[in-house]
């Protein structure tokens, strides 16, 4: 019974990991870009919920609701700002730019917020739990696990089922060609980028709310979203969601036979999976 | 008055290398200009400096009187011109339906071009139009390739080489196309290494070596002779 509750706990947990990895998946998916800074923006995001909270008095849901535009619009400033200009045959110049980014993102938040742990306050919902057959699940990491599937439905729906989706992936398969049905391929990128801060925002929204924060907790964050995006398979959303869980219920595992292995015990399952399955669980057909 | 697609004095570098050297031509509305040349003459650069794709080095293009040479391609597909191009580039990761509308990407309002009638041209698409469309045989990937430009309507269609590796049967099956493509108003710049296709279909034919035109005229004006030697760069005495 006690495996059963782990294995459901780590499947939660991992919920919250491929929310992490969507934004970074659907990025690279479309640009071959590996943004550095996502786990920084992720916890940029939070802090932006939490001053939204403060100044509105709004409680983190609603105040995540309005980060949602500024952070599209953040990332659709960033990409056409920024990285259209470094985006290339090269890969080096997008990964030192998002990196010095990463840095700049860390050093303003601590300018602004100082280095004290932070948590969005939920009120009463985050002691709230619900029994689920033999287990019992806590509200939030359900409400967190639920967000991660819808976020993967919305993007898979917008990637295969709308206009804007047919051109992400016309101008990921061949940018030239795509220009002469009139793509502007770095519009696209520009709002890939945006929905991907949009996810990391909801993101955001649940690391927020799961346990504190402060400005350095953002390299981490990406790792496991990281590790997630390629577990799952490069470019491949379920994947990176099934990486996220992967990942989540590793930890779990290792943290209930001791809880200094949780950590450790998410990064020897990525070993594993990339031992056993050297392009991911789901690898797209073609790149 | 200038034709509805005029090209002056266009040079094209890449690198040191100059692929074109001066080349002029004018297509007017509802035309077919077929142009011929040996495999290196530039014809393909002419066509991607035409669209955009690839960078002018000088002289102009200009479409209905309006010039676009160097301007991004999306701008100039948007202003009328369509490219089928060399190899067919279709997208792998989109059906051929997909990647027919995806030739609309960019069209407001509506013309005469739209799936339906693109499946009355080559009826075969419409029954596999849930199929990946690099899934399907190269002439079918070529009427995938020709209908997703026609769906921006454009007022001018370049073609790259339609006949590149197809069978002499298929080929014939998709210049059968052409005469309603014509009769949408659409003008075509062809390039065709099939010189007997070529003469056939074309109002002009421009023939092209080294980056040059070398031999200009209607098909029924010239002569196989100075076809042959604008060709293969021989010259009788
Ligand atoms: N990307 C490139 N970089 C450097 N040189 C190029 C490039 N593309 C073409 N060339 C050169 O430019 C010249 C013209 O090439 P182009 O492809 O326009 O010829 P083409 O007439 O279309 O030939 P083909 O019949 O083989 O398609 C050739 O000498 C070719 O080697
Ligand atoms: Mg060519």
């Amino acid at each position: 019974m006690i495996w059963l509750d782990t294995l459901v706990q780590g499947l939660l947990l991992g919920g919250l990991y491929a929310l992490f990895a969507a934004g970074l998946s659907l990025v690279f998916g479309i640009m071959r870009l590996v943004n550095l800074a996502h786990g920084d923006l992720i916890v940029l995001g939070a802090y932006l919920i939490l001053g939204i909270g403060t100044a509105t008095g709004l409680n983190p849901f609603l105040a995540a609701l309005l980060a949602l535009p500024v952070m599209f619009a953040l990332g659709m400033a960033l990409q056409a700002g920024l990285l259209n200009r470094v985006l290339g045959e090269d890969i080096l110049p997008p990964l030192l730019v998002t990196f010095g980014l990463s840095v700049v993102i860390q050093n303003g938040l601590l300018t602004a917020f100082s280095a004290d742990s932070r948590k969005l306050p939920l009120g009463p919902v985050e002691a709230a739990s619900v029994p689920l057959g033999p287990v019992t699940i806590g509200t939030m990491p359900l409400l967190t696990f639920g967000s991660a599937i819808l976020v993967i439905l919305a993007l898979n729906w917008l990637f295969y089922r709308t206009a804007l989706g047919r051109a992400f992936r016309a101008t990921s398969d061949d940018p030239v060609t795509a220009q002469l049905m009139g793509i502007r391929p770095q519009r696209i990128f520009a709002v890939a980028t945006g929905i991907a801060l949009v996810v990391a925002t909801i993101a955001a929204l649940y690391l927020g709310a799961r346990a504190n924060f402060d400005p350095s907790i953002g390299p981490a964050r990406l790792l496991y979203a990281f590790e997630a995006v390629i577990i799952g398979g490069l470019g491949s959303l379920w994947g990176t969601l099934a990486g996220g869980l992967v990942i989540g219920v590793a930890q779990a595992f290792g943290a209930a036979l001791n809880p200094e292995w949780q950590i450790l015990a998410g990064h020897i399952a990525f070993v594993l999976v990339l031992l056993l399955r050297p392009r991911g669980l789901f690898p797209r057909a073609l790149d | 008055m200038s034709a509805l697609l005029q090209v002056s004095g266009l040079t094209a570098h890449y690198g040191d290398f100059q692929a074109l050297f001066g080349v002029d031509l004018a297509l007017e509305p509802g035309e077919v200009l077929a142009i011929i040349g040996a495999n290196g003459a530039g014809k393909t650069t002419l066509m991607r400096a035409i669209t955009g794709i690839a960078r002018v080095s000088g002289g102009t293009i200009t479409l209905a009187g309006a010039p676009i040479s160097g301007r991004p391609a999306p701008d100039i597909l948007r202003a009328g011109i369509a490219m089928v191009p060399e190899g067919r580039r279709l997208f792998p990761s989109l059906t051929v339906e997909e990647n027919l509308k995806i030739g609309a990407h960019a069209r407001r309002g509506s013309g005469f071009w739209d799936l339906e009638r693109i499946f009355a041209l080559f009826p075969v698409l419409k029954e596999r139009r849930a199929h990946p469309g690099t899934a399907l045989s190269g002439g079918q990937q070529q009427m995938v390739a020709i209908g997703r430009a026609l769906m921006s309507n454009p007022s001018v269609l370049l073609c790259d080489e339609l006949s590149l590796g197809l069978a002499p049967v298929v080929i014939r099956e998709i210049y059968a196309a052409f005469p309603m493509i014509r009769d949408s108003g659409t003008a075509l710049l062809v390039v065709e290494q099939d010189i007997g296709q070529a003469l056939k279909m074309a109002d002009q034919v421009h023939c092209m070596m080294e980056g040059r035109i070398r031999l200009s005229g209607r098909p029924q004006d010239l002569s196989r002779e100075a076809i042959h030697d604008a060709y293969f760069g021989v010259s009788h005495g």
